[in-house]
């Protein structure tokens, strides 16, 4: 299962970046996600499984494709890129592949990976311990970084306001 | 109450005896798959035919009744029609995308489907987040629209598909928001034991009484206009549309939206009768021991059943009643007045629960 999931995301990410369409990138890149949120579940990690699906394959995507809909960025086809911009994005991503690969070799993550807890092993993530170390402020707790998510999220919601305004 | 599982796992016990446990959990998934994708279509002939009785009912005509018996053979001389046509491709299009989208649009309502719960054990999908990873499913199917829309090369489906978007995305938090009051009343999100709860307590709808009751009709509204069904039905207005984002659809393709279109009704009303109304639990009165007796010898599956087809009624008496909204009226109805109200309802319920006033 593993197996199939993993060539469903190398695929579909190779597909992203080599497709000449972008609302083909976005709709690959759904794939690359939904792929992500089978691993989870896979883990037995329903929830982050389920907020992958919701947050990125639902809300993400459709903000793309929303996105490339209105400003019409559907219809140029091809992208002409200067040999420039892609040498810079070719040193960057080479640089993010050797340290992915050297923290990968050095930290022994297989064996880890190969014992792959399910549901029921780790009972410890319900919804409910979740909610209540979200909401905690004692050890594990994490009110301070929600409440600053929060206020966060009405900042740009002000800015979105602001922005959207009649003069 | 007759417990699905007995037979589940007498049926794993089976498989296992004969073959390996991957083969046999292989062999349980493909006929699991097999009854979902019967059941699917088995429900959208009977769907299709009482969308249509109920419609001419309610417009004072008769309906289909020329081919068999008060027309019951009409849907399937359509969905025949529908199999042998052909399947028109559109120059400057994009080919891949547009014969993907009907598929994410489909895969997404039957895994949505696949949540509901049929019986007491007799569920398919059954997580501990339940409620949320059918909310989670239930957006991907806006994906499939957009694309659609954008792949038909066409403006009216693009329009559609832009409104069709606009409008699930919206109704989408109220349907959240919904959910999240009535969680808020069952402390839990897994479909199985919001189930088992009203099965010992008594529904949802009575337990929570006011608020709960406010919720169910607003579900009932923002259900409707989710299934892109009138008086929301926007996106594909004939009038100023011609069909909306599947204008360019044929054949089998066409099809694939029909299906998910009624199917996408039907779990709305399904999630309906399962949070508010019980799901299987039958009907229950503290002190008439007698009648719930009888009422539980009634098997889980009629209950469910028969709950989510009184809810299909409500949803197409609504289509049928409104006139259509035009689409600033529809997100303002979203965005100014539920969503506050939901909110607002929200509060009203966590006071009730934390005060000790539900039952």
């Amino acid at each position: 299962m593993f197996v199939i999931l993993a060539a469903v995301i190398v695929l579909s990410s190779i597909a992203t970046v080599v497709t000449k369409s972008i609302v083909r990138a976005a709709t690959y890149l759904l794939f690359v996600l939904l792929g992500t949120a089978g691993l989870y579940f896979l883990m037995g990690y329903t929830f982050l499984g389920s907020v992958q699906v919701m947050v990125y394959a639902g809300g993400i995507i459709v903000l793309y494709v929303f996105s490339i809909l209105l400003t019409e960025g559907g219809k140029d086809e091809v992208f002409k890129r200067k040999a420039k911009d892609a040498s810079w994005a070719f040193l960057l991503s080479l640089v993010g592949f050797i340290t992915f690969i050297s923290v990968f070799l050095t930290h022994g993550f297989k064996a880890a990976v190969l014992s792959a807890p399910s549901e029921t092993a780790n009972a410890a993530t319900t919804i409910s311990s979740i909610g209540s170390n979200m909401l905690s402020t004692g050890e594990n707790g994490y009110l301070l970084p929600f409440e600053a998510v929060s206020v966060l999220l009405l900042a740009c919601i002000v800015a979105g306001l602001l922005i959207a305004r009649k003069r | 109450m007759f417990d699905f599982q007995i037979v589940s796992t007498w049926l794993h016990g089976v498989l296992t005896g004969v073959m390996p446990e991957w083969a046999a959990i292989l062999t349980e998934s493909v006929l699991v798959a097999l009854l979902i994708i019967t059941l699917y279509a088995v429900f959208a002939i009977v769907l299709i035919y009482m969308e249509r009785k109920i419609c001419a009912f309610f417009q004072c005509r008769l309906g289909p009744m020329r081919v068999g018996k008060w027309g019951l053979l009409q849907v399937f001389s359509d969905v025949f029609k529908m199999l042998t046509k052909e399947i028109i491709e559109m120059r400057q299009s994009d080919r891949l995308l547009h014969n993907m989208a009907p598929f994410l649009v489909v895969a997404a309502s039957m895994t949505t489907f696949a949540c509901l719960p049929w019986n007491m054990g007799g569920h398919i999908i059954d997580f501990n987040v339940g409620v949320f990873f059918f909310l989670a499913i239930g957006s991907i199917g806006v994906v499939g629209i957009l694309l659609a829309g954008w792949s038909s090369n066409n403006k009216y489906s693009l329009i559609g598909a832009m409104r069709s978007g606009a409008q699930i995305i919206s109704y989408e938090l109220s349907i959240g928001m919904v959910m999240l009051t009535m969680i808020c009343l069952t402390g839990t999100m897994s479909f199985s034991e919001i189930c088992q709860q009203q099965a010992d307590y008594g529904w949802n709808i009575l337990r929570g009484h006011v608020p709960a009751v406010l919720a169910f009709i607003i579900y009932l509204i923002a259900g409707n206009a989710e299934c892109n069904r009138g008086p929301f039905d926007l996106p594909e207005s004939e009038s100023e549309l011609t069909a909306g984002y599947h204008t360019e659809y044929s054949g089998m393709h066409f099809g694939y939206y029909y299906l998910a279109e009624y199917l996408n009704l039907f779990i709305c009303a399904g999630m309906a009768s399962t949070i508010f109304l019980g799901g299987w639990a039958p009907i229950y009165f503290p002190g008439l021991e007698g009648f719930n007796d009888v009422m539980a010898m009634i098997p889980g599956c009629v209950w469910f059943l028969g709950k989510t087809f009184f809810v299909v009624f409500l949803l197409m008496w609504e289509r049928w009643t409104f006139p259509r909204l035009r689409i600033d009226q529809i997100l303002s109805l979203e965005w100014k007045y539920l969503l506050p109200f939901t909110m607002v309802l929200l509060v009203v319920m966590a006071l009730c629960v934390s005060l000790g006033l539900t039952f």
